[in-house]
């Protein structure tokens, strides 16, 4: 490993963001949330193919579950459609108690596999549930290192 | 004169990009030209007000108390509906951040290889393959993404929907995925109380000329002839409309696929996302998971604003005692007009941390709600949800007006 961090503050304290990677959508199956299960290459210093996998389906499960559509989610469109919606103003939906699940979960994640490792997940659901970000990040005291900060010098520039 | 950097915090629709407009504090949401579903209001409680007002002490006596009771409680629905529809987010997605930009240019870049000078690089469109069916996903300049798959780019709101069926100026929203079953929910409400108002109406008029006489009746009863002009022409409009909604529905196709002909045609793709079954299709529409919003309209956020150090004072004492003011109102496409807030104009306003992205003409298609290919469609029906060629040219030269 380039760079080892202990937990999360440590990594915001002594690091500099180096690079961004997306993760992108997934489209097989349609236009349920699905994201590709691609290592990309940024990340293969970083950190096990496997583990980055097992993040990555284990979030398309959870949104898997969230978009099922069967007896629970009709039973609950049937319900909330007899109140004219408005039971949705106290309820909470079963979509966003799965959302309130990923983010714990990425939490976790970050604080256990990413973050010793100088990278950190952020929720796609700040993304417009587009992309998977992760954020690489290099040891402030490192000289440069091999994943250049091209991109985000480069997005300033335009 | 020195610069002096404060960061005040405001909500995020403040600084969402688009041209949505939005009130108590972001939890309504709306497109700019509200006049049409003002309109549509004033119809509906203005004709049930009519029918409550004239029909129902009579029918209520006469026939059975419970009508005026169902009417009421069908037009409550109604309302709910139309409320929902309009003040929802209609599943709008968020643009590219610039790192997230770069990123795609970048692959965009790599996947085009190098260009011959003098020619135009090749347009940018990705192939996926939905259900063993290509289907091409296209670039939104203006959004700075690849549209995923129905998504379109709506010119009046200015900004992608997912599942984007169209711009419904009588609803005053967008379509799309988060609030289409409020939508038609709502036709088929509304349609059901045309239906209800229309028959009772007639009810209404026969069994007093059986007393009275057909002209006294008229005289007695004056709103009945405004509430039957009325619902005679809504009922071919709601009525057609809820019909052509429920074929679309039953095929799992929204109105933008069906005007552009995406999934007709022989050498065309088939439809990928439906099921082949007009049960599993109603299914999915309908009680489908409810999408939860990716704007987070009412989350906070930081920002910053420089001002020169004359004016720094004064704006120091401003600034906090208005935390959540909406005081930014420059679009973020144009960096050099000036932000005014409270009683100080702030000079420049610089480095907003909401995705600042420049506000380019999207050049291909991104027009789904003109009108004009309707043309093509011969029913009456789709006359009402269309947006009129007018509004829509309107909007892009103000657009082009802008840059």
């Amino acid at each position: 490993m380039a760079t080892e961090f202990h937990n999360l503050q440590e990594l915001r304290h002594s690091a500099s963001l180096a690079n961004k990677v997306f993760v992108q959508r997934d489209y097989s199956e349609g236009t349920t949330c699905r994201f590709q299960t691609k290592f990309p290459s940024e990340l293969e210093s970083r950190i096990e193919r496997k583990l980055f996998e097992d993040t990555v389906k284990t979030l398309n499960n959870y949104y898997a579950e969230a978009e099922k559509i069967g007896g629970q989610s009709y039973l609950e469109g049937c319900l909330a459609c007899s109140t004219a919606y408005l039971i949705f103003l106290c309820m909470e939906t079963r979509y966003e108690k799965v959302l309130k699940k990923i983010a714990k979960y990425i939490q976790e994640q970050n604080e256990k596999i990413f973050a010793p490792r100088g990278l950190l997940i952020t929720d796609p659901l700040e993304r417009g549930m587009r992309v998977i970000e992760i954020s690489i990040y290099e040891d402030r005291g490192s000289s440069g290192s091999s994943s250049g900060s091209s991109s985000v010098s480069g997005s300033t520039a335009r | 004169m020195s610069a002096v950097m404060i960061t005040r915090k405001v909500r995020k629709w403040e600084k969402l990009p688009g041209k949505n407009t939005f009130c108590c504090d972001g939890r309504v949401m709306m497109a700019r030209q509200k006049g049409v579903f003002y309109l549509t209001l004033f119809l509906i409680v203005g004709t049930c007000a009519l029918f409550f007002a004239f029909e129902c002490p009579y029918l209520a006596v006469h026939l059975s108390p419970a009508i005026p009771v169902f009417a009421a409680v069908l037009f409550l629905f109604v309302i709910a509906m139309l409320l929902r529809t309009s003040f929802s987010d209609p599943g709008v997605l968020l643009r590219a951040r610039p790192e997230e930009a770069t990123f795609i240019e970048m692959e965009i870049e790599a996947a085009n290889g190098n260009v011959p000078a003098g020619q135009r690089p090749p347009p940018r469109i990705r192939n996926v393959q939905i259900n063993n069916q290509i289907v091409k996903l296209k670039y939104c300049y203006t959004c700075k993404i690849f549209r995923p798959p129905r998504a379109s780019h709506c010119s009046i709101c200015d900004n992608c929907v997912d599942r984007f069926d169209h711009h419904c100026p009588w609803v005053g929203n967008c379509v799309g995925k988060r609030n289409y079953r409020y939508f038609y929910m709502f036709t088929l409400s509304l349609s059901l109380l045309t239906i209800y108002i229309f028959t009772f109406d007639i009810v209404h008029v026969v069994m007093r000329s059986v007393d009275n006489g057909f002209l006294n009746t008229l005289k007695e009863t004056p709103g009945t002839v405004l509430e039957v002009l009325v619902c005679f022409f809504t009922l071919w409009s709601v009525v057609g409309l809820t019909g052509f909604h429920t074929y679309l529905i039953s095929l799992n196709q929204t109105t933008n696929e069906d005007i552009k002909g995406s999934w007709s045609g022989k050498n065309r793709v088939q439809n990928p996302y439906s099921h082949k079954n007009i049960l599993k299709n109603c299914f999915e529409v309908l009680c489908g998971p409810t999408y939860p919003s990716v704007l987070d309209r009412r989350g906070m956020m930081q920002e910053d604003s420089s001002i020169s150090s004359a004016t720094a004072v004064s704006a120091v004492s401003a600034a906090p005692a208005a935390p959540a003011a909406p005081a930014v109102s420059a679009a973020p496409a144009v960096s050099a007009s000036p932000s005014s807030s409270s009683s100080n104009p702030v000079s420049q306003t610089t480095k907003i941390t909401a995705p600042l992205i420049l506000n380019m003409h999207t050049p291909d298609d991104a027009k789904p709600s003109i009108a004009a290919s309707a043309e093509k469609r011969t029913s009456p029906k789709e006359e009402t949800p269309k947006v009129l060629p007018e509004a829509d040219a309107e909007a892009s030269v103000a657009k082009d007006k802008a840059h």
